[in-house]
């Protein structure tokens, strides 16, 4: 026990004493919060858009203002003909052309249909789907109006109609931040413990010191012991950083239990700590450790449920998830932190957690070899 | 005597590479055993297996009567290591290396600061300096008492000496004979052949295999040929001449001058003088030289 101890003592002090590691700890994370958490965001805002009204007639005009009155849009071009409007998507300057054809009026009067034409930048299909959603939600609610107009002039109050209004449970303000913020302290905290874990071991190796250590009649479980606790506390600390941050920064809502938090995060982060301990046992060079942690980390996170939604995957993806730790932890997280949920709401994925983590580091013992 | 370490045709091999050729030799309690050889002998690879980190392919090997793989956890007790790399934490000061090593050992400094106070106080004025920071010859005498602070019974050091200077070198090798007096059996390796010499036994190894074991002066005794020191004013050519002479064993340069050996009575000296002049050597100079543990090396290699 005194071994351990002294094992952790001597892995704080080699923390505190590498001024290069200390800036990763303890800064990087401040500034991957702030910096991601402001920019990481699919809500659609400010649209440029560029209205071709051929027609220039009262109705072209209260559809233009109706696009002009959303938050959303930015009209930032009104040119004459559709070749102008056209250059200016390729420039870039517009995600989105409006075009009004000559004689929309007038059809709409007379033959009670009409047509516009919206051309939307797709070159990210996600967010033009978004911008199209938008706008023909947009169009749709100018039809209604019309049809108001036209068929009760002067009476809208004689028409009884279903007023639908919807109202978003857990975030509901829609804050992005909000939904953001648990996730992105679960990448914190894995890339700190995984880093760090990852080339511990492997920097024994590499500075020859392990090899001291492996004549030594140290036992392996005391030796790793002595290597994962350190990164365990030091990562434990950021998570609690990071939250103290999010809630004095943005102010994002803890519904659920501390305690919840802490007790999965403890969890998790043995089975993250494991995993770099298993690469730490598979390499030679902190340079190969941190390839290959740097590609687990990216598969890990592109496929965690941070940024696009796990059940939107294909089945196969979904499957591959049940390996994933960052998934797991991600939806724990928001689950006690935006919705309040229990121990018994989370047990599921807390238990596959444990058994995971009690896995991955009986591997990363087992590989772990003082003989050559 | 009691044996201390005893090894019996041990083999290892990396791939096709044969480090260990069936090598067997014994070491006596309280010895100081040297092992000889050029970079790339086997050395390392002998050491490794000593000390419990390299399993051989075939072979059996005891230190103090333990088994290297079945008891490796009580030989790890009872062997301080020192391996040819530095290999303490190079941001860990002086004080705190050998606390740790002391601590992991289940022992403290106090403990058994009488053995290592000879050479610990050396570098005790500078216990809060970061290991990296120290120099070569301070390095080796930290590695040392680290090697020694959980009283050890066999001392292994892989080429303890390589790198550092010359005084210190000399200090270090005075460490060791110290060390012999209270009892440690201790087995170094060296690819100076100047430090043979101050080994009670030594054994000259290359390419894996055992070529002699033997004490210093016996090795130099069994020298079978004549040896002479040849110096001229063109010592390039000297050497490119003297190995197309007809009876020469051997040539090599050493230090300013050439070493020539012969099979006595096949050469003499009034026939090197004779060559040499005919050769158009100048300011030639012929002397009849004790062959030192360099010379015997050399001719068992090329027996070998």
């Amino acid at each position: 026990m005194r071994t351990i101890l002294y094992i952790i003592q001597k892995e704080f002090i080699q923390v505190f004493r590498n001024k290069r590691m200390l800036p990763i700890i303890f800064v990087l994370p401040i500034v991957q919060l702030l910096i991601l958490v402001n920019a990481a965001t699919f809500e659609m805002k400010r649209i440029n858009v560029a209205v071709v009204d051929l027609d220039l007639s009262g109705s072209s005009r209260q559809l233009t203002s109706k696009f002009q009155g959303s938050p959303f849009y930015r009209i930032i071009s009104a040119p004459f003909s559709y070749n102008e409007a056209e250059a200016l998507m390729q420039k870039g300057d517009v995600d989105m052309i409006l075009q009004i054809p000559y004689g929309f009026e007038k059809d709409l009067v007379k033959e009670s249909r009409t047509q516009v034409q919206l051309i939307v930048n797709a070159i990210n299909g996600a967010s033009a789907g978004l911008i199209n959603a938008y706008s023909t939600n947009i169009i749709l609610d100018f039809n209604r109006e019309i049809l108001i107009d036209w068929l009760n002039p002067g009476k809208l109050g004689g028409i009884r109609r279903i007023m639908t209004e919807s109202r978003y449970w857990y975030n509901p303000k829609l804050n992005y931040t909000t939904y953001m913020v648990p996730g992105i302290l679960v990448l914190l905290v894995t890339i700190v413990a995984l880093l760090l874990s990852g080339m511990n071991i492997v920097r024994e190796k590499e500075i020859g010191t392990i090899e001291q250590i492996n004549v030594t009649p140290i036992r392996k479980i005391e030796f790793i012991a002595g290597k994962l606790i350190p990164f365990w506390i030091i990562a434990m600390f950021e998570l609690a950083f990071g939250l103290v941050i999010g809630k004095l920064l943005f102010n994002i809502p803890i519904e659920g239990s501390l305690w919840l938090i802490f007790l999965s995060a403890a969890v998790y982060l043995f089975v993250i700590l494991g995993f770099g301990l298993l690469i730490s046992t598979m390499t030679n060079t902190q340079q190969q450790s941190m390839l290959v942690s740097f590609f687990f980390m990216v598969v890990f996170i592109l496929m965690s449920g941070l940024f696009t939604a796990i059940e939107s995957m294909p089945p196969w993806a979904q499957t591959a998830d049940l390996v994933n730790p960052l998934a797991y932890f991600i939806k724990i997280m928001r689950m006690v932190m935006l919705k309040g949920s229990s121990f018994a709401d989370i047990s599921q994925l807390f238990y596959a957690l444990v058994i995971y983590a009690v896995l991955i580091i009986s591997l990363a013992i087992w590989r772990y070899r003082k003989v050559a | 005597m009691a044996v201390s370490v005893d090894v019996q045709n041990l083999s290892k091999n990396y791939g096709d590479v044969e480090a260990l050729k069936e090598i067997s030799f014994s070491v006596k309690k309280g010895e100081l055993f040297g092992f000889i050889g050029p970079d790339g002998a086997g050395k390392t690879t002998l050491f490794r297996i000593l000390a419990t980190l390299l399993l051989a392919d075939s072979g059996t090997a005891t230190v103090e009567g333990f088994d290297v793989v079945k008891d490796y956890r009580k030989i790890r007790k009872i062997i301080g290591y020192m391996p040819g790399r530095f290999s303490l934490y190079q941001d860990l000061s002086v004080e705190e290396n050998l606390t740790f090593f002391a601590t992991i050992f289940g022992t403290t400094i106090e403990e058994n600061y009488n053995l290592v106070k000879e050479i610990y106080s050396q570098i005790e004025p500078f216990k809060t300096r970061k290991a990296g920071k120290l120099s070569g010859g301070m390095k080796q005498k930290l590695a040392l008492s680290c090697a020694l602070i959980h009283k050890p019974e066999v001392l292994f050091l892989d080429e303890p000496t390589t790198g550092v200077d010359a005084v210190s070198r000399q200090e270090f090798w005075e460490m060791l004979k110290r060390l012999k007096a209270q009892g440690i059996s201790i087995i170094v390796s060296t690819p100076y052949m100047d430090e043979a010499g101050l080994c009670d036994r030594v054994a000259l190894i290359q390419d894996g295999s055992i070529m002699q074991i033997s004490t210093p002066e016996k090795v130099v005794e069994s020298y079978p040929l004549e040896l002479y020191t040849v110096d001229s004013a063109d010592i390039y050519r000297l050497l490119h001449d003297l190995k197309k002479l007809p009876g020469a064993a051997s040539v090599f340069a050493f230090g300013q001058s050439a070493h020539l050996s012969f099979q006595k009575g096949k050469l003499s000296r009034e026939g090197v003088l004779d060559y040499l002049s005919k050769t158009g050597h100048k300011e030639v100079q012929v002397k009849p030289v004790k062959p030192n543990i360099e010379d015997c090396f050399m001719e068992l290699m090329q027996k070998g």
